[in-house]
């Protein structure tokens, strides 16, 4: 579904990306993991078009999306929730969850907004406050809902669980579930590790800008190296 | 002092606000989503003036007819403007984008003035000085008529920014300029019809302006200055406030001028401005920081 193959890019001197290669089929959850700095936000700035990459491709669904604008790339259907919700707070909580569909997903507007106030009823209570006066948990939810209004085939989560408090991580993790349960394949980047390979099918360790490490999420679960690199074990 | 004098001082000082409030509308809309400056507000208005003065002089066409034509004729070139001209040339930096508007000014001040050289000019005529009686006052037509295409003007703007997916993505871009992009909203499409908004406001304000007024190279700047302070007043960036200042700013212009003469009538504008910035540096209606 979507393929990246040797991707480089940074910011003026700096490369973050060093030639990565990575994929994500049909159906599934893939975790892209990592320490603060590796590159994982970069990656997700090259997916949807806000940073260009300097080298290699990006294909989705049989379409090309390396040189897209975050415009082009919205209306494929490849859709980003960001780090940092990045939801609008001078706007009511329906105003953010109408323009998720400005792009893609507008004929269907009425029927998905009430979809998205089933799968978080918090957020339909809430419809017309202010979205800057969301506690962190619910500007989570509407930043993913605002995501869910544009129709996606692949949704990016970026860092879903950053600011959250165990007990709402818990329930993130159990939503994303859900959302993949329905047929919508999600890339998951977080720095969540053991949450994240208990909930996705395959897994990629990323290390300055290339992949350190990738497989089953079961084996890289039980990977001595990795249990102790990242969960001090 | 007579009662009557208060009350139309009162009435004239709100209908002039009318186009003071139209000229900050464009400038505040443009410093609330692109958060810069236009210091070719002033320059622009001088064309969107010469442009309502022109139609009327080359083929007759009254200036309140002008009025939806010229508005979208502005769209269109404020859009163009923005899109092809100040963002390219501004690569994303603020700090150019205030550069080229200064630059932008200074072209098209010296422009106007080799086509036009510096004369002032009027319509002519004399519908600038018809008058319609209400009650004990005596009210300038023109400005009553301005007054009243100003408010529509005011309410359209407002329905667009609250009501159309457009409006929306302005305000949205306004904000959070990242999180617009991963929705498909192109900032710089929102930027250039924020601008084209704002040019649009120009020629509504300079049609409205023509009758009871000159025209010259110059004749913006007079109007761009006290739309400056009605948009500090009003809070940068909200639309009420610039509606409300200007027609605050008009009326005290219009008592100042009644009490300590024609001559001052300004002066009341600047105090209370430096009141504003004193007590309630965001402006009557802008959000705190």
């Amino acid at each position: 579904m979507l393929e990246v193959r040797g991707l480089r890019a940074g910011y003026g001197q700096v490369e973050v990306l060093r030639g990565l290669d990575m994929a994500v089929a049909t159906g599934e959850i893939v975790a892209v993991l990592g320490a603060n700095g590796v590159g994982k936000t970069t990656l997700n700035k090259v997916l949807s078009g806000v940073l260009p990459a300097r080298a290699g491709e990006i294909h989705f669904d049989g379409r090309r999306l390396d040189g897209a604008g975050p415009d082009a790339i919205v209306e494929a259907g490849l859709i980003h929730v960001p780090e940092g919700r990045r939801i609008f707070p001078n706007m009511s909580v329906r105003e953010n969850l109408e323009l998720g569909s400005y792009r893609r997903g507008r004929a269907n507007r009425r029927v998905n907004l009430e979809r998205v106030f089933d799968t978080f009823p918090r957020l339909r209570e809430r419809a017309r406050q202010m979205a800057g006066t969301l506690s962190g948990g619910e500007q989570q939810m509407l930043a993913i809902g605002r995501g869910m209004m544009a129709e996606p085939r692949l949704l990016i989560l970026d860092e879903p669980s950053l600011g959250l408090s165990p007990l709402l991580v818990e329930e993130m993790f159990a939503l994303i579930l859900r959302l993949n349960a329905s047929g919508l394949p999600i890339l998951l980047v977080e720095q969540n590790v053991v949450q994240s390979l208990g909930i996705a099918s395959r897994g990629f360790i990323l290390e300055n800008g290339i992949l350190a490490m990738s497989g089953p999420a079961a084996a890289l679960r039980d990977d001595p190296q990795l249990r102790r690199v990242y969960l001090g074990l | 002092m007579p009662l009557e004098l208060i009350a139309e001082a009162v009435a004239n000082g709100l209908l002039a606000g009318a186009a003071y409030a139209l000229v900050a509308l464009g400038l505040t809309l443009v410093y609330g989503v692109l958060h810069i400056v236009n210091f070719a507000h002033g320059a622009l208005l001088s064309v969107a003036m010469f442009a309502a003065w022109g139609l009327h002089a080359a083929f007759g066409l009254d200036p309140y007819t002008a009025i939806l034509p010229l508005a979208v004729a502005f769209f269109g070139f404020g859009y163009a403007l923005q899109r092809w001209v100040i963002g390219p040339a501004s690569h994303g930096d603020d700090g150019n984008t205030l550069l080229v508007t200064l630059g932008l000014s200074i072209v098209i001040e010296n422009a106007l003035l080799a086509l036009f050289r510096s004369d002032t000019r009027t319509l002519g005529g004399d519908a600038g000085f018809d008058v319609v009686e209400i009650g004990p006052m005596l009210l300038s037509r023109p400005r009553l008529i301005g007054f009243g295409v100003a408010l529509v003007t005011a309410a359209l703007l407002w329905a667009l920014l609250a009501l159309t997916d457009t409006g929306r993505a302005i305000r949205a871009v306004a904000k959070e300029k990242l999180g617009a992009q991963l929705c498909g909203i192109d900032p710089r499409h929102v930027y250039a019809v924020t601008f084209g908004l704002g040019c649009a406001c120009l020629a509504v304000a300079a049609c409205l302006l023509l009758p009871t007024f000159y025209v010259n190279p110059r004749v913006g700047n007079a109007f761009v200055l006290v739309a400056f302070t009605i948009v500090v007043l009003g809070g940068m960036g909200s639309i009420p406030g610039a509606l409300v200042g200007g027609l605050f700013v008009g009326l005290v212009e219009s008592l100042g001028g009644l009490l300590l003469g024609e001559s001052l009538g300004q002066l009341g504008i600047f105090l209370i401005f430096i009141l504003v910035l004193l007590l309630r540096p965001t402006g009557l209606f802008g959000a705190r920081a």
